[in-house]
């Protein structure tokens, strides 16, 4: 869901190459400072209710009074997006936020424990991931509904693997560097190891993967709010608005289900952009590798 | 062609399927496990609204009755041993046992998925090619550009933005179904105009991955000595995009083929429910809505198993194809 940079073609393209580079990274960073300025500001200083019903403006097309229409029952589409992508940004936060502490923390003890506890770990990692994401997200929360946390937990659940497996492997490439074997000789604890020298250099990776988990948890969010899984349906987040729109959808109204959409892809892409520029910088020899 | 390598092939399925069995075991315990671990209690969930007035002494013998008094462990040994003998159980929601509903089922699905995933690789190749041809060109970031906002947006939107466009504005698809809704009988080309936009929909989610690594093995293979030396040699473009470079730049592609399983079935759970497509897919969702535990264990373990043969088809694909790999090092 990032950057594929085509390295030995694109280089010889010089000066045009960097440019494009430049134009996508800043259009990204001002993409990501308008969602977040917007999703802050906006419940706050905006003194408008986002569930007002207005039945005789119901299912209005885009105008200047409601810039992307009105839902069935004359709410206002932009703040209910609004609110929507709060809603969803910070149960997307959340969950990634949950999953990166769990992964870092299985991660990096397989790697530097090492042995048959590192090989059970990283079996089970394999083995939990053997089974579709969205599937175990929809039994988990299928079992422990309904609430914000069961969505949660289930994001969380499904995508600490990833960070697992990348948190391992980086500490497993830094147990051997001098300034471990240094850190060891001059009688440093296990604990003092793996704290302060072993922790420090996998944290770039780990927020890194942490950054582009959002998104993904967005996506997951949506896709369970969407099959009545998730929020409960008085919360207004992106997939339950999508939920909600199938209604009029089918009596022709396309703007209740198109703009919420838009509000998950914009991001999205945003903060892939970002990202991507920012892997780019921590990792430069696997430019060429392409991540999605 | 050489012929093929049997006794290594039925080596290697051998080993998988051994890996498979405590990987399965494992999954199946962790579905027990959470269900045990979780508020959701199976006789509330038998009894509906029946059970609400119920006194304790008759919630204790219906409890007794449907065997979940027991430790979970003993409830999953059973389940497994009912499930060798192919009972799986009964689901509450669909009122079918639950091999009943997964044989009339899985057909559907696998139409769906199997007629998603060839276009979705036809397609991605051709745009994946047309788009390494030139690099940095118009049409590369054209394909490429679109192939990530694809990539972003989720399936459901697009398969009900698809639905308002060619079932409701244009009106030449029908919306949901298998087939039209006065029709009794299920006919081939009533289904074949009814799969139209799901296996659209679901090759649009896939297409972008294909796309892009196409895209990026081909450039690289572009890149490369053996290119190189088949222009020097002076082979026309064609002969050397197509027989050179397409060639190598699609083995990395298959190695990953069968490591889509899982996202071909994210994106079927979510396209079948949009359309109403009476596959597996949408039975998860609706085992889910109403807790139906037999049928949502069954289900999980059938993707994990389709994961696991996925895994398994990839590897025998690169076996076959690449001949510097050798299918006993797997």
């Amino acid at each position: 869901m990032a950057e594929a940079a085509v390295e030995p073609v694109w280089r010889s393209r010089g000066t045009g190459r960097r440019s494009t580079h430049t134009v996508r990274l800043r259009t990204s960073a001002a993409l990501v400072a308008v969602i977040v300025l917007a999703v802050l500001l906006v419940p706050p200083l905006v003194r408008l209710d986002q569930q007002a019903v207005d039945l005789s403006a119901k299912l209005q097309p885009p105008s200047w009074a409601h810039p992307l229409g009105t839902d069935d029952v004359g709410r206002d589409l932009l703040l209910r997006c609004v609110y929507g992508l709060r809603v969803s940004l910070l149960v997307g936060v959340a969950a990634a936020l949950a999953a990166t502490v769990v992964g870092t923390a299985v991660g990096a003890t397989a790697g530097a424990l090492g042995g048959w506890a590192d090989r059970v770990v990283m079996r089970l990692v394999d083995t939990i991931s053997s089974v579709p994401h969205l599937l175990l997200g929809i039994f988990v929360v299928a079992m422990f509904r309904p609430g914000v946390w069961p969505v949660v937990a289930s994001i969380a659940a499904t995508h600490w693997l990833s960070t697992a497996r990348i948190v391992r492997a980086e500490v497993l490439s830094l147990r051997s560097r001098p300034y471990i074997d240094a850190a060891v000789s001059g009688g440093a604890s296990r604990w003092r190891v793996a704290v302060r020298h072993l922790l420090p250099g996998v944290l770039p990776q780990a927020a890194l993967a942490a950054v582009l988990m959002v998104p993904h948890a967005m996506w997951h969010e949506s896709a369970l709010s969407f099959l009545g899984l998730g929020l409960p349906a008085h919360t207004a987040s992106l997939g339950t608005l999508i939920q909600d729109a199938r209604g009029s959808l089918l009596a022709g109204q396309w703007w209740p289900t198109l703009f919420p959409g838009l509000f998950l892809v914009v991001p999205t892409l945003a903060i892939a952009g970002l990202a991507g520029a920012w892997r780019e910088r921590i990792n430069p020899r696997r430019r060429s590798e392409l991540t999605l | 062609m050489s012929p093929l390598p049997w006794g290594a092939m039925a080596r290697l399925v051998g080993r998988r399927a051994l890996f498979a069995v405590p990987v399965l075991l494992v999954v199946t315990f962790g579905v027990f496990a959470i269900a045990a671990a979780s508020p959701f209690d199976p006789v509330k969930a038998y009894g509906g609204t029946a059970v609400l007035g119920a006194d304790q002494e008759t919630l204790d013998r219906l409890r007794t009755n449907l065997g979940v008094d027991e430790p979970f462990v003993v409830r999953w040994g059973r389940w497994l041993a009912g499930a060798l003998t192919g009972d799986l159980g009964q689901s509450a929601v669909l009122r079918q046992p639950v091999a009943q509903v997964i044989g009339e089922r899985l057909v559907w699905s696998t139409l769906l998925c199997a007629v998603a995933f060839a276009v979705a690789v036809v397609a991605g190749t051709l745009l994946g090619v047309l788009a390494a041809r030139r690099p940095g060109s118009w049409t590369d970031r054209t394909v490429t550009s679109l192939a990530y906002v694809l990539e972003a947006a989720p399936v459901f939107w697009i398969a009900l933005l698809a639905v308002w466009l060619f079932a409701l504005h244009l009106g030449v698809l029908p919306a949901a179904g298998l087939t039209d809704t006065a029709s009794e009988q299920v006919t081939a080309g009533q289904v074949a105009r009814h799969l139209v936009l799901p296996a659209g929909v679901l090759a649009v989610s896939q297409l972008p991955w294909f796309t892009l690594y196409v895209r990026q093995g081909v450039a690289d293979a572009l890149a490369e000595e053996p290119v190189r030396g088949a222009r020097a040699r002076g082979l026309g473009e064609r002969t050397v995009l197509l027989g050179h470079a397409l060639r190598s730049g699609l083995l990395p592609v298959l190695t990953l083929i069968g490591s889509r399983v899982p996202e071909l079935i994210t994106g079927a759970l979510l396209v079948e429910s949009v359309f109403s497509w009476p596959g597996i897919a949408a039975a998860t969702v609706e085992a889910a809505t109403a807790v139906d535990f037999p049928l949502l264990a069954a289900l999980t373990t059938l993707a994990t198993a389709a994961v696991l043969a996925g895994n398994l088809l990839a590897d025998l694909l690169y076996g076959l194809i690449d001949p510097r790999v050798k299918l006993d090092d797997m």
